[in-house]
């Protein structure tokens, strides 16, 4: 259940589910979004335009032209979320990785004071948790990394960043679905392809509530993969 | 294939195709998008005589240069456009918004420049023969997403259209002006973030418009925002017009491409009905913020409705 309501602008409400990270607050936001996902594809919630969740919240944008934050308001203090379930079942994926693309394996070695292979192995050994999909098309927010690899973000972000790369900032992992800007420590790249055009109803490979775990391979094997 | 085309002579320096947006597509990554402008968006297309969700021709700054070799058609540019109409073997003739003209082979359109002003259109009768994905013909460069290959247009690029022109009438229509500096806001989600001065300066002082200004977002310079709580946020989903802060202190207004989520904290959104005025402005210009309550906000969103639904009702035909 949410905590409260929030107007963002004229056509947002934010879905505050308080501010704690975890996986059972995100499972209720997960739920909500598809219950709404739901009654939007059946035609109850004219105007509403796209619903985002993310750790903790749930944001709806809406077209004002049709609908506004009042009557939104309405519909989700209406929700009984005793009666929603995940609609979607959660898959398992394994995502190759390259070690050999990092970018900051060197610095965080001396930061967190543990050698390159060790951090590789927390890494392959965790189990992540897909808390939220976007930032850009397809691109993950996963977790929880051990509090031994926890990092902050670099002080000055790069301004690109190779399609491909997986990064870590304190407990969360993502993966770059695309070049793009970012902030994030560098330790290694997924021949992957995380976001399919040619699927038009479901074009990301990762969704919320799925679990991933990495799968080491070598440079050969990734140009290899690269090219399918 | 459509045998009914332009070819690119110019791009310019940002032309893309956009129409109203793509929706339905922000929990897999997907920004909306869209027109900028979609008030001259939907002036352009009914001039035309499209429907309101028809794609249009949006550029920034320096149009394309578009020369017309197969068929014939109708085109309306609207905005605040500097451009010239060059019939085949005749001297150009300088273009008017707001209305529009007949294309016949041979013909170019040379769209110069945008005048005090970031965006204009470009719209065309029957429309561009274009490639939906998730039922849009946006253009979202950064992640190739929508017609073109989702890139911008570029040189030699060849435009198909649908049809042939059917309408034998020009039309023209006229656009009330409503120039101002102040931007309405309300507040954002972690307007408390920011100290009690900062808040008053806020609303007081003036923000200049950056270079570092695109379809993704505006970078502000100004009185320094101090944060008192957190200079990051668990990151969440982002409204256009969110007006973030990051830890540098100077505002950053997100625009039509918005990044879906993002993790700064927001002190204020500006209005719908006053994003197509800011987006308009230039790099350079000054804006200043002024507060207002949700309730305002929605009946002014009402009246931008209905003046646009003026402009469209006082379309005639030019004698």
């Amino acid at each position: 259940m949410f905590k409260k309501l929030n107007n963002i602008g004229d056509c947002g409400i934010a879905c505050d589910f308080g501010d704690e990270v975890n996986r059972s607050i995100n499972t209720s936001v997960i739920k909500l979004f598809h219950h709404i996902k739901k009654e939007v594809s059946k035609g109850n919630l004219e105007g509403v335009l796209n619903y985002t969740p993310s750790y903790n919240k749930l944001i709806i944008n809406f077209d004002l032209e049709k609908i506004n934050s009042s009557k939104i308001k309405d519909f989700l203090n209406s929700v009984d979320f005793s009666k929603l379930n995940i609609s979607q079942s959660s898959k398992t994926w394994t995502i190759p990785i390259c070690y050999d693309f990092e970018m900051d394996l060197l610095n965080m070695s001396k930061t967190l004071k543990m050698n390159r292979d060790e951090i590789i192995d927390v890494h392959l050994n965790t189990n992540f948790f897909i808390y939220m999909v976007g930032f850009i098309p397809g691109h993950p927010f996963m977790g929880d990394l051990d509090s031994k690899l926890f990092l902050n973000r670099l002080k000055t972000p790069r301004v690109k960043i190779p399609a491909g790369s997986v990064g870590i900032v304190e407990k969360f992992c993502n993966i770059y679905s695309y070049e793009s800007p970012g902030g994030w420590n560098i330790i290694g790249r997924t021949p992957t392809k995380l976001f399919n055009k040619k699927d038009e109803a479901n074009p990301c490979l990762l969704s919320p509530g799925d679990s991933v775990k990495f799968k080491s391979i070598s440079k050969k094997e990734f140009e290899k993969l690269s090219n399918e | 294939m459509s045998n009914i085309f332009f070819e690119v002579l110019r791009p310019g320096i940002n032309t893309t195709f956009q129409d109203k947006g793509r929706f339905h597509m922000q929990h897999f990554g997907v920004t909306p998008g869209g027109c900028m402008d979609l008030e001259s968006f939907s002036i352009a297309n009914a001039l035309v005589g499209n429907s309101p969700s028809e794609g249009v021709i949006e550029f920034a700054y320096q149009g394309p240069l578009l020369k017309l070799i197969k068929g014939k058609t109708k085109i309306s540019i609207t905005g605040n456009v500097l451009f010239q109409i060059k019939k085949l073997n005749q001297k150009g003739i300088n273009g008017e918004c707001y209305r529009t003209y007949d294309l016949d082979e041979g013909d170019k359109v040379d769209i110069l420049a945008t005048k005090q002003s970031a965006y204009g259109y470009m719209g065309l009768e029957g429309g561009f023969d274009l490639k939906y994905f998730c039922k849009s013909v946006s253009t979202l460069d950064r992640a190739g997403i929508g017609p073109n290959e989702g890139k911008k247009i570029k040189i030699n690029d060849k435009i198909n259209i649908k049809r042939n022109r059917n309408e034998k009438k020009n039309f023209i229509t006229i656009l009330s002006n409503n120039e101002r500096d102040t931007i309405r806001v309300l507040k954002g989600p972690q307007f408390d973030y920011f100290d009690k001065e900062s808040q008053k300066d806020f609303f007081s002082k003036n923000y200049k418009i950056s270079n570092l200004t695109d379809r993704m977002g505006m970078r502000l310079e100004g009185s320094f925002m101090k944060n008192i709580v957190s200079s990051n946020i668990r990151s969440e989903g982002i409204t256009k017009g969110a007006i973030q802060v990051p830890a540098d202190g100077q505002p950053i207004i997100l625009l039509t491409d918005y990044p879906t989520i993002g993790g700064y904290p927001k002190i204020a959104n500006v209005i719908s009905a006053d994003y197509n005025l800011l987006i308009q402005k230039t790099p350079g210009e000054k804006i200043f913020f002024k507060l207002i309550e949700l309730h305002e906000a929605e009946q002014l969103y009402k009246e931008h409705l209905k003046s646009i639904s003026e402009t469209i009702k006082n379309i005639k035909e030019i004698n």
